[in-house]
């Protein structure tokens, strides 16, 4: 009788990893052997999937369900405008300050609607966005109520030929997604990935074994903001134009990202690739109907939540028992690894 | 005078955001449920009331005669089809499904009417005022006001004195023992929905004739409702009113003092209420 095996890593997990990198590189490539449309999308796409896996992160592992983080999405895009046009920093410096500025903001927000409970602090992180929309229309310097546009000269800072800044914005959105699956990975993997798993099981559970819930959502709260806001500043440094209704756009923002995680499966972060993957086909295919194709999206998110509510991954994850992103602990008994 | 006049408009104000928010109050007292979709179903109810107005060729107030029992039949269906699936213990299921309902509202709003803004005809109520001590009082908000205060005895009244309201407080209190004692809570969950939506059908038809709508505005009602309910402390009506009423005067002051400041003043006074009194200014007391 050997001693029980623990792993993290399956075959499956590591193929996947092969085929991950392999995919990267392919993808770091696309500059040389895809359209300038493609790119676009795939751009999109990219910043997208980050949305989703922050907002995952919130609602599928910390419990914390926002429909306000379109509030630094707007923020981080009007950081750009602002630290560029008036602070003269190079737009990548200016997108990475407004993630550090969005994490100082984040923590008196977390203190006043981490008050509300459950659905409630929902509809207060709305009141947020909402009071950061107002007050973004109130000032005249960017554009007010109208919004403005990024001025041509630190358009051309970041690439003097048009063809290297789509290279440039494209890359960047592929380094955001890639280090925000990453960071999310990792800390689901470490000490307090263990201790959010906890919370998300059992709070009070949680709270008995001596895990500091309310810090350890706060953390979560400010990781997240001043990631949101950096992917934020990337969205309108694709856009090159913002205003108040198009950077707090709950629809845009959080409506789409709510789909994706819901359809691809919440608490997964695989479900976030497949649901982002999913997402945009339906787009692609169904965006000229425009109406019909929102509510179409509404009703397979209804569906998909009463009928199954872990989503796609959820459902192949059950059927076949794999896990690409290796976060959960497997015990073997069997004698021919030699571990523990 | 000016700034009592801003008052005054405020209060009468804070009764259409007390209609918002009773309907949200009674169904999170009797099943916890948050319905994010409120705020569109109010616009809903608006939208109904033009339709029935411009195919009976009625007065607004008339057409609330068939608007509050399509409503309350709407509200029925929804709660017993869609909505008591995802009652449970995770707050998850019910938030994302409203979520979803509410952008399928909006969007077969957008498909039915268009994007242009709308307006509900009242006729010479909605220019008649009275004039109190110098002040012009316009009729219109007044009754708004008036019909307010009267939904609210009207729910309180049904909560606590009748076999109906009951049955809301004892499925509110423990579904499970509700349930043994011959209680359907399927059924006391669809009445309740029933009822909130039959107030949402008075807040939007009112709602239609003071101020052009669309099919995008949805969001900012659920919000203010949301805002009376927490200031004025959750699971209490006339609390609700309260909140309604300090809401309103917020967004009155704040336009008085710049047109911008508007929605703004009324977003600070609600954050102010939770920084200083997390459970609201008249919170039910708990027994």
């Amino acid at each position: 009788m050997s001693a029980p095996v623990v792993t993290r890593a399956t075959p499956a997990s590591r193929v996947a990893m092969v085929i991950a990198v392999l995919a990267l590189v392919v993808l770091v490539a696309a500059p040389w052997w895809a359209g300038r449309a493609d790119m676009r999308l795939m751009g999109e796409i990219f910043l997208y999937l980050s949305l989703a896996c922050l907002w995952n992160l919130m609602a599928g592992y910390a419990g914390l369900v926002s429909v306000g983080q379109q509030a630094f999405v707007g923020f981080g895009g009007y950081m750009l405008f602002a630290l560029t046009m008036f602070g003269g920093l190079h737009p990548v410096a200016a997108i990475l300050c407004a993630g550090l500025l969005a994490a100082v903001l984040s923590v008196p927000i977390a203190a006043l609607i981490f008050r509300l409970r459950g659905a409630y602090f929902a509809i207060g992180t709305w009141v947020v966005a909402e009071v950061f929309r107002l007050s973004f229309a109130q000032v005249s310097a960017l554009g007010g109520g109208s919004g403005s546009s990024l001025p041509v000269g630190i358009v051309k800072s970041l690439a003097s030929s048009r063809s290297g800044r789509e290279a440039l914005s494209y890359w960047l959105a592929l380094g955001a997604a890639v280090t925000v699956i990453a960071a999310v990975y990792l800390f689901l993997r470490s000490r307090r990935g263990l201790a959010l798993t906890a919370i998300r099981d059992s709070e009070a559970a949680a709270a008995g074994l001596g895990i500091d819930i309310w810090r350890t959502k706060l953390e979560v709260y400010v990781v997240s903001s001043a990631f949101t806001a950096v992917i934020g500043g990337l969205i309108f440094l694709q856009k090159l134009r913002i205003s108040p209704d198009a950077a707090f756009s709950v629809n845009d923002w959080t409506a789409f990202v709510i789909f994706i995680v819901v359809i691809g499966g919440i608490g997964t972060l695989e479900g976030q690739i497949i649901g982002t993957l999913i997402f945009f086909a339906l787009r692609e295919t169904l965006a000229d109907f425009g109406t019909i194709y929102l509510m179409v999206l509404g009703t397979v998110a209804i569906v998909v939540m009463l009928k199954a509510p872990k989503g796609v991954w959820g459902l192949i994850r059950d059927r076949y028992d794999l896990e690409l992103f290796p976060l959960s602990y497997r015990v073997r008994q069997d004698g021919s690894d030699k571990g523990a | 005078m000016e700034w009592i006049n801003a008052v005054v408009q405020g209060v009468l104000l804070g009764g259409l955001y007390a209609l918002f928010a009773a309907g949200l109050s009674l169904i999170f007292g009797v099943m916890r449920l948050v319905n994010i979709a409120h705020g569109d179903l109010i616009v809903l109810a608006a939208y109904l009331g033009l339709s029935t107005t411009m195919m009976l060729g009625v007065h607004p107030f008339v057409a609330l005669l068939i608007v509050m029992p399509a409503m309350a039949g709407i509200g029925y269906v929804l709660q017993r089809g869609l909505l008591n699936q995802t009652l449970g213990d995770d707050i998850l299921p019910p938030l994302l499904v409203t979520f979803g309902l509410s952008v399928i509202i909006q969007n077969a709003l957008l498909e039915a009417y268009s994007a242009d803004p709308l307006k509900l005809s009242g006729g010479a109520i909605e220019t008649a005022s009275l004039s109190v001590g110098g002040l012009a009082i316009g009729v219109l908000p007044l009754l708004t006001f008036a019909v307010a205060v009267a939904a609210i005895a009207l729910l309180q009244w049904v909560f606590y004195a009748t076999s109906l309201g009951r049955g809301f407080r004892a499925v509110s209190d423990n579904q499970d023992i509700a349930q043994l004692m011959g209680l359907n809570r399927a059924h006391v969950f669809g009445l309740a929905m029933a009822l909130a939506l039959a107030v949402t059908a008075i807040a939007g038809i009112l709602l239609g004739v003071r101020t052009s709508f669309d099919p995008s505005v949805g969001g900012g009602r659920l919000i203010f409702g949301f805002e009376a309910v927490i200031i004025g402390g959750l699971g209490n009506l006339w609390g609700t009113l309260a909140g309604g009423v300090i809401l309103g005067v917020a967004q009155t002051i704040g336009a008085k003092i710049d047109p911008g400041w508007q929605l703004l003043a009324g977003h600070v006074a609600f954050l102010v209420v939770l920084a200083a009194r997390p459970n609201g200014l008249f919170p039910r007391v708990e027994h």
